[in-house]
């Protein structure tokens, strides 16, 4: 870790860190930073379960008399859960507004918009949003207690797909102002947010709450279906979340629109899957690729999207990005780039 | 940013309710100590209500009768969800079984262990599919749900419900993050003043440090610091008096918010 920052120290901030130190992110910040005034940029971050494996390791060295926690345990810095807000803040010099969004696996999808409303109320010219999970006791064992853990490498919309990978990861975007953006410059178009007022650990079956969320999106984007040109679904290999999906999306675009799930390359990034997949969503509309499934291999005859198994090149616009969540919590993004 | 408070509900030690609270707020009764009462949510169905822990009921609670107050139907409603930690209890009692060798949880467990659980069986109670935002920030968990639901009302113009809520670890982790007591308030905020409009409320987000307003209640000085969503009390006090007034909330390091306050007539 930084010097200064140590008290920050852990699996869910040092992964944080990795990924503030690449592609140039943190010297785009600066830039902003001389641009808008430190005081001028909010850090908006998701993140599921924070540093909470420091925790889970320490409960294993309580004193056995006392139950007390050892004492090089630190409680701030780590497991709270604002800490990865905090940190990156301080790693990047910010004075802005500041928060943790924790909705599961919509978190970092969520913080777009939490951002996009910060600046247009003008609290904020710019926003760090991001999110980052690790890997720890709490979620291996908590999927593996609903028997959503897939046995192998996880494969979305397959006949036989049997759950999720659950992976980690960081990932981080800086939005600005609009007024700026030149020709090629990634835009987000639109934010939809909705919640299945279902049940705790499953989706909506009719994908109900889904609809709400890319529907928001899209009107937030002033767009009808057809300007979509490929849909980055959450696709998390589980029985009940492809399914409903499949249906809200049919529902919505028919049978023709492009999508698929990127998550048999990257596994479940948890709280860091709606920022993971807006980045793939931006790469897909730079590259002018459209991501095959990585593992799917025989499509789910019930499912009826035009889901894609192989990479494909195509000219793509605009994208929509799916992020859903347990408690169900349900977020869409409309993402594209500047004519 | 300006919006209109036109609900308050209040769950805290010795403060069973808005209405039953302001008296003692407003400096008219004197406070007197007591646990925090939850009563069991009927907005449940009975097979979540056996499933939530007393944080989630907390936030239940004091959501209901800001709504109540308001007059607004909780179906259509945009939440904000704010909390230092969540289901704090609920934590603790799966760090033991993780700690245990057979690391066995349950899902009941493992699906209340997330942040946004509050915000998960509120909208399962209310049927309410509006957008929902569950954060965290904290000691200054308040002022951020605060700062996040005034840029909502200030955006898109809907009526936003605050539920500010923070329950105390057990041991061993209460040793390292203290909360004292078991807290939730809830404002109904709208963009339009209304005849159920207590008071305007002109938010603004201030870089620079300043010296956080203080309850000017004797005996909830302590709770109004140590608790993060009791940070709302100074705020809570003018509302209860009637009182035009000024009052800063901490935020993230070196900042704060500054709200003004003008009740309505």
């Amino acid at each position: 870790m930084l010097p200064g920052l140590a008290a920050y120290d852990c699996r869910n901030n040092r992964l944080a860190q990795l990924g503030l130190e690449l592609d140039g992110f943190s010297g785009a910040v600066a830039a902003a930073v001389r641009r808008y005034g430190a005081e001028r940029i909010g850090v908006f971050m998701g993140t599921s379960t924070s540093g909470i494996l420091e925790t889970e390791l320490a409960y294993r060295r309580r004193d056995p008399r006392t139950g007390a926690l050892p004492g090089d345990y630190r409680y701030t810095g780590t497991h709270n859960t604002f800490s990865l807000a905090d940190f990156v803040r301080c790693y990047l010099g910010l004075r802005g507004p500041a928060f943790v969004v924790s909705s599961a696996c919509s978190s970092s999808a969520k913080v777009f918009g939490n951002a996009a409303r910060m600046i247009a109320a003008g609290i904020c010219d710019a926003a760090v949003v991001g999110g980052v999970d690790t890997l720890c006791l709490t979620t291996l064992h908590g999927f593996q207690s609903l028997e959503l853990t897939s046995r192998g490498p996880c494969r979305p919309f397959d006949e036989e797909r049997d759950g999720i990978s659950i992976g980690e990861g960081a990932g981080f975007a800086l939005i600005e102002r609009t007024a700026q953006a030149n020709a090629g410059r990634s835009l987000l178009l639109g934010v939809g947010e909705s919640c299945d007022a279902h049940h705790m650990s499953t989706p909506h079956p009719e994908g109900l709450g889904a609809k709400l969320a890319v529907q928001g999106a899209l009107d937030s984007a002033g767009l009808a279906p057809a300007d979509i040109d490929y849909i980055n679904l959450h696709g998390t290999a589980t029985r009940t979340n492809d399914a409903a999906e499949d249906r809200a999306v049919c529902e919505l675009f028919g049978t023709g629109t492009a999508c698929s799930s990127t998550k048999g390359a990257t596994g479940h990034l948890l709280g860091a899957a709606g920022i993971t997949e807006a980045v793939i969503s931006l790469i897909a509309i730079e590259q002018g690729l459209l991501p095959g499934s990585a593992n799917t291999r025989r499509l789910d005859p019930a499912l009826r999207s035009h889901y894609l198994l192989d990479n494909r090149e195509a000219r793509v616009r605009r994208v929509l990005t799916n992020s859903f969540g347990f408690g169900g919590t349900n977020c869409s993004l409309v993402l594209g780039t500047a004519d | 940013m300006r919006a209109y408070v036109e609900g308050v509900g209040l769950c805290g030690p010795g403060l069973g309710g808005w209405e039953a609270s302001r008296a003692l707020l407003a400096g008219d009764a004197p406070y007197q100590p007591g646990p925090t009462a939850v009563a069991a949510s009927e907005l449940l169905p009975a097979a979540e209500r056996r499933r939530v822990g007393m944080p989630v009921k907390l936030a239940l609670a004091a959501g209901r009768e800001a709504l109540a107050a308001a007059a607004r139907d909780a179906a259509g409603m945009a939440t904000v969800f704010a909390s230092s930690s969540g289901d704090c209890d609920n934590v603790h009692h799966m760090l033991e079984a993780l700690a245990a060798p057979e690391r066995q949880i349950s899902p009941t467990r493992f699906h209340n262990s997330v942040h946004n659980a509050a915000a998960g069986y509120w909208s399962i109670a209310t049927r309410c599919r509006a957008p929902s935002t569950s954060l965290a920030c904290r000691d200054a968990s308040f002022a951020a749900g605060l700062l996040e639901a005034a840029c909502q009302v200030a955006g898109d113009g809907a009526a936003v419900a605050l539920i500010a809520y923070d329950h105390p670890y057990p041991e061993p982790l209460h040793a390292v993050r203290t909360i004292p007591a078991a807290f939730g308030i809830a404002l109904v905020l709208a963009r339009d003043a209304t005849d159920r409009s207590i008071a305007a409320l002109d938010i603004a987000f201030v870089p620079g440090e300043t010296a956080a307003t203080p309850v000017a209640v004797p005996g909830l000085e302590a709770l109004g610091n140590d608790v993060p969503a009791a940070r709302s009390l100074p705020l809570l006090t003018l509302l209860a008096r009637g009182s035009p007034g000024t009052v800063d909330l901490e935020y993230v390091s070196g900042t704060h918010l500054r709200v003004v306050v003008a009740p309505c007539a």
